[in-house]
């Protein structure tokens, strides 16, 4: 099974959308490959610096309804297309976390309180993400593990590798 | 126990239960544009599945950047119309007959209470006016839709909002639902339907309708809905007049799709606008909020008239109120973007276009334009525009732009004034 982890990129804002995320006028690219250095770009987060703050991220931790706005899976793609392949949030808009489990990513949401606990770490902290037992690992100043819950479909969708391959088999 | 109207709609139209909180439905209408379906049909043809579950279910249009401004919005174009064509699609619209998604299949007759539709865009909750279950999807959700007919969703809770009173002089439907955004916040209501009803939206036009149901996406919203009545009815007449004996026929068969009295909802709003004031957005977040009086003298570089929100032929009439016989301020640049053609060539015979380029408005085709900051009226950074669009994210009409969100009447008097004011002090 495909692993889920890596060094953690902390946004600590709400509401982050997805114009944010990938700005429409690269909309216009047609592989996903070709949206790689314009991740974040337009993040309205003081500091930030979108290339040299993604580098070698593999986990986005963030706060209250990410991924909100515009239903573009492009804002999925350009995490996947720079190796980030798990999400976590204190919640997500819907269509952002339908497109995450629909790519088979992650998209888990926590606590405000275990989101906190995971900003404290510092950092340089690194996560894994242990699927079978639903628990996530945290390792920064010190360590930090939690329970994350997922619908069994989600799960099912990230198993199958997507939404594509479970509906072709299924329907 | 009652029924909502959305779990009548999913009873309906169930075709699988993969788990305790998911469903499967089968959808009754796919729509497509250039942005985000061009991947799906590059997808599914490096699968060799390049077929479509009904050609007569899906719909197509060339809306967001048309004509096309450069190779690659002409290479999207091209990719959706060659694959249409393929396909056989019949319901494909390019230049000439194309205008923006959501008022344009509206127009078309294509959305019916009842229905399940899906597109990859996400105020595809504007179609919830007709009493349907519209969601906007990402892409994946819009191939598997292309290829098999199904979308996957929660089980959606329903928030009942109902609107009392009654709208003052120069307010609109769009103030309305930005005052309903503010107390709801923009994730007040996520994973859930927004019901709208009550006597202000029982006297509203299909048009005043669509403008509230296209923004319950910017509270989070899965949808929005209105119940099926008199008023849809007559909006649909030409596309259901077969079907049945008379409107009267069609109104009592739309109550099938009315809400029990006794459905049980998950919160219920109450929402009196007999004080509402017009309404403007300040910040970059469409639940930021104000009344317009606190925002007066706010100054403005751009008028932006158009998009789903409010392009439609209602909104361009009271924008005209404002301007007729009055010009543009000097400091101000304006555009107005009508919707659809057929609102475009109403405007045109009730003398609309006129009295926008006679204040000093410029007039493009329809097309979504500058609404998303990718063609027709982009902004540079440090501008500001009074819109009429629906989102006023960090650099959503172009990098280091400010977007003001407001009816066509408020923004018709920005035009004017070459500031923020209230519209009233106008008409
Ligand atoms: S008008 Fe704006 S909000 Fe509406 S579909 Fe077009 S880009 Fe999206």
């Amino acid at each position: 099974m495909k692993t889920f982890g890596g060094q953690v990129l902390f946004l600590d804002r709400n509401d982050i959308n997805t114009d944010e995320i990938i700005p429409a006028k690269y909309l216009t690219e047609n592989t996903k490959e070709d949206l790689k250095p314009f991740i974040l770009e337009d993040l309205k987060l003081p500091g930030f610096d979108p290339t040299a703050d993604v580098k070698g991220a593999g986990v986005i931790v963030t706060r209250s309804n990410f991924g909100c706005g515009s239903s573009r899976e492009h804002a999925v793609w350009v995490f996947e297309v720079n190796d980030i392949n798990v999400v976590i949030a204190e919640s997500f808009a819907r269509i952002f976390r339908q497109n995450m489990f629909n790519c088979g990513m992650l998209a888990i949401e926590l606590p405000k309180k275990d989101i906190d606990a995971l900003s404290a770490l510092g950092k340089n902290v690194t996560i894994s993400v242990d699927m079978d037992k639903e628990i996530i690992i945290a390792s920064g100043s010190k360590e930090f593990t939690c329970k994350f819950v997922l619908n069994s479909f989600d799960k099912d969708l990230v198993l199958a590798g997507g939404w594509l391959a479970y509906a072709d088999k299924k329907y | 126990m009652g029924k909502t109207i959305t779990e009548k709609i999913f009873e309906t139209h169930k075709r699988d239960v993969p788990s305790d909180n998911n469903v499967v439905l089968d959808i009754d209408v796919v729509m497509c544009h250039e942005i985000t379906t061009p991947i799906a049909v590059n997808d599914l043809k490096a699968r060799n599945m390049d077929r479509v579950f009904d050609p007569q279910k899906i719909k197509v249009v060339i809306d967001h950047v048309t004509p096309s401004k450069d190779s690659k919005t002409a290479t999207q174009a091209k990719i959706l119309r060659d694959w249409a064509r393929r396909n056989n699609i019949k319901d494909f619209f390019d230049i000439g007959a194309n205008g923006v998604c959501h008022a344009l299949f509206p127009e078309k007759g294509f959305i019916r209470p009842g229905y399940t539709v899906i597109m990859g865009d996400s105020h595809t909750c504007t179609h919830g006016a007709f009493g349907a279950f519209a969601a906007g999807v990402g892409t994946t959700d819009l191939e598997v839709g292309i290829l098999k007919g199904v979308c996957s969703f929660r089980l959606p809770e329903t928030m009942k909002v109902t609107i009392t009173g009654k709208l003052a002089k120069g307010v609109y439907a769009k103030d309305v639902i930005l005052k309903i955004i503010k107390e709801l916040t923009v994730n007040g209501a996520t994973d859930k339907v927004m019901e709208f009803c009550g006597p202000v939206v029982d006297a509203m036009s299909m048009e005043g309708r669509m403008t509230l149901c296209n923004m319950a996406i910017e509270a989070g919203a899965t949808c929005g809905v209105c119940l099926p009545d008199r008023v849809t009815a007559e909006y649909l007449w030409p596309f259901i007049q077969d079907e049945y004996a008379d409107i009267d026929a069609a109104v009592a068969a739309f109550r099938k799709w009315h809400s029990d009295a006794d459905a049980r909802y998950m919160a219920e709003k109450t929402f009196d606008v007999s004080e509402l004031v017009p309404q403007v957005t300040y910040g970059f977040k469409p639940d930021e909020v104000k009344d317009i009086t606190d925002m007066k003298g706010t100054n403005i570089d751009q008028v932006y008239m158009g998009s789903c929100t409010n392009g439609r032929i209602e909104d361009l009439r009271s924008g005209a109120e404002i301007l007729k016989g009055r010009k543009i301020a000097d400091n101000v640049r304006a555009i107005l973007s009508p919707a659809t053609p057929k609102v475009y060539n109403q405007a045109m015979e009730e003398g609309l276009i006129k009295i926008y380029m006679d204040a000093g408005f410029c007039v493009t085709n329809p097309t979504c334009g500058a609404c998303l900051g990718m063609s027709n009226g982009v902004l540079a950074a440090g501008e500001v525009c009074a819109s009429t669009t629906n989102r006023n994210f960090n650099g959503r009409m172009g990098k280091g732009g400010m977007v003001h969100l407001m009816s066509p009447v408020s923004a018709a008097a920005a035009a004017v004034k070459g500031y923020i004011v209230d519209p009233r002090e106008m008409m």
